[in-house]
């Protein structure tokens, strides 16, 4: 066999030590966007290339790696980074989130409590959160300088102004360890506080606006709200048709061309692991019968179909809208 | 005037040249709190450059710019920090353009533009801001139904008022107005000029106000200063200068407007 033609996680040494700067100072400065040379990947710039540059600065061979886009394991985008890392580094892959050392996502954070030792490395299409009110770069990092952060409050008294309620659902604004005001990405702001004290290392990169930041384990992140409106998680209020979870961050999703929808865990592996673990044992005997609510739930879902890529992509769709 | 008299505002000698062309030269003032100063002359005169000036939008060639700050204290402007200088003008100064929006944040509605000042200052109770915002509204002749709509939908006599609004939340002492009426119609712009000369007067503003209107500088003004070249050819009590012009400028400038 030749030998590859590109280095280890496909980018060169060099590169890799420059992404790696930039990630220790983003460390250091928890929630402040450090510029970096952002490279060419082979994927375009939606796929988050940010994303992957700093899996790959990052990433060892020992490590394992989870993919997952809007929460899911087996879409094209994820299925396609998974590959590309499984074969430029030769890592073990894994769609369980209690076993990856690594885990980069777009648009959510996986519904099982993540664990010391675990880096989650988000794709990131915009990552100012000052720029819907203030074109100007250079005025806006003034205002990260100086800590002038009314504009956000501005936009979440907009918000409230319009729609009786902060009706920001995405890239809901946070304040990074009592200095940085932080765009978390588009993930829902049911996961925001997630990310408040988290023991796992979050890592941020945004490939084509070239900036990199950090949130370091056990750090404190706090969602911006007004004292009369203090911010709310926000999940569609249903049950997982699939697991019956009723605490899980859902995903309406197409089931048929007739108009069929349903809603689902949007975090694929949480969902699957509950239903492994509810699932009757498969030699346990007929006379067994428990008949649990959970397990009613459970019995419906082998004849339920499964989510169909277009669901998936009409997510896709809504969630670029936000983007 | 402030009890101790001392002043607010202070230019020793202070200019400005953009390569070889002067764009103000050793001009000199004083302003007292509750004064109104307005400052006068053709396009071209430097007028514009002194109001830059005085705000430190732009920075000073030479010579002193000193500003009392609330607590007494008299500072050097030209050498305070930007975060401190910012943080001045989103309280205790103002800055009304003539161009409404210039000064607002055309794309959100008036309740936050006046609201922006007391966000910034930390103001994170929405009921409270929303009633600060609808007296403002109220002060400047805005019908509290419109605070949810945008300045876009505003006539420009009601962007100018908003833009008064949004700067005087945060009560400043001082207030910079380039303009303010330039180019609103004439009835709108009288309509304008009563609820500023209203709002001084009450709230006992200091102001330096740049116009080439001298109806203007009459109505509003307690003092004013002549421009011309960059330099001040003339300066005296508003009434004295406009009814007895010394400088043949002055009285060219004085004799082609109608008597207020
Ligand atoms: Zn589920």
């Amino acid at each position: 066999m030749s030998l590859p033609a590109y280095n280890f996680a496909y980018l060169d040494e060099q590169t890799k030590r420059m992404i790696r700067r930039a990630v220790l100072k983003a460390i250091a400065i928890p929630g402040y966007q450090v510029p970096f040379a952002s490279r060419e990947m082979p994927m375009p710039y939606g796929w988050g290339t940010g994303g992957v540059q700093v899996t790959a600065a990052v990433i060892g061979p020992d490590d394992v790696l989870k993919v997952i886009d809007q929460g899911a394991d087996d879409t094209t985008n994820a299925v396609s980074i998974r590959k590309f890392f499984a074969k430029t580094a030769g890592v073990k892959t894994t769609t369980a989130t209690r076993e990856a050392t690594i885990i980069q996502t777009r648009h959510r954070i996986p519904e099982t409590p993540l664990h010391v030792g675990q880096v989650l490395v988000y794709q990131v299409p915009i990552p100012e959160p000052l720029r819907f009110l203030e074109p100007r770069e250079t005025e806006t990092r003034r205002m990260h300088a100086l800590t002038e952060y009314g504009l956000m409050h501005v936009k979440l008294y907009e918000d409230i102004a319009r729609h009786g309620h902060i009706a920001t659902t995405y890239a809901y604004p946070v304040k990074v360890d009592g200095r940085y005001v932080m765009d978390p990405s588009p993930t829902p702001k049911f996961d925001n506080p997630k990310m408040d004290q988290c023991p796992a290392l979050q890592l941020f990169g945004a490939g084509r606006e070239k900036r990199i930041y950090a949130i370091p384990p056990y750090t404190s992140v706090v969602s911006l709200d007004f004292e009369d409106f203090p911010f709310e998680r926000y999940r569609h209020p249903g049950t997982c048709a699939l697991c019956g979870a009723t605490d899980t961050f859902l995903d309406e999703i197409v089931t048929d061309d007739a108009g069929g929808r349903m809603f689902v865990c949007s975090d694929t592996d949480y969902c699957e692991t509950r239903r492994a673990a509810h699932s009757p044992p498969p030699l346990a005997g007929e006379g067994q019968g428990g008949g649990s609510a959970a397990g009613a739930a459970q019995e419906a879902s082998p004849s339920l179909p499964l989510p169909s890529k277009r669901g998936r992509e009409e997510q896709d769709l809504k969630a670029a809208e936000h983007d | 005037m402030s009890a101790a008299g001392k002043p607010l505002l202070t230019a020793d000698n202070i200019s400005k040249r953009y390569g070889r062309q002067v764009g103000c030269r050793d001009v000199s003032l004083t302003l007292h709190e509750g004064e109104v100063l307005a400052v006068v002359g053709e396009s071209g005169s430097g007028k514009t450059t002194l109001l830059k000036l005085l705000s430190r939008q732009l920075a000073i060639d030479s010579g002193r710019l000193n500003y009392r700050m609330r607590d007494g204290a008299v500072r050097d402007l030209a050498t305070m920090g930007d975060a401190e200088h910012r943080f001045l003008f989103r309280t205790d100064w103002g800055y009304v353009h003539q161009d409404a929006a210039q000064g607002l944040r055309m794309s959100v509605s008036a309740g936050a533009n006046v609201g922006e000042r007391l966000m910034a200052l930390g103001a994170r109770h929405y009921g409270t801001i929303r009633t600060t915002a609808t007296d403002w509204l109220e002060r400047v002749e805005i019908p509290a139904v419109r605070i949810d709509d945008t300045p876009v939908t505003y006539s420009g006599g009601m962007r100018q008022r908003l833009q008064i609004a949004r700067n005087l939340v945060t009560s400043p002492r001082l207030v910079f107005m380039d303009e303010p009426t330039g180019g609103l119609d004439v009835t709108v712009q009288a309509r304008l000029l009563d609820l500023i000369r209203g709002l001084v007067a009450d709230l006992g503003l200091s102001a330096v106000i740049v116009t080439h209107d001298l109806a203007v500088a009459r109505l509003l003004s307690h003092r004013i200063m002549v421009m011309k070249d960059g330099e001040v050819i003339e300066t005296g009590l508003t009434d004295q200068v406009l009814d007895d012009p010394r400088e043949p400028y002055t009285q060219l400038l004085a004799s082609s407007i109608l008597p207020v």
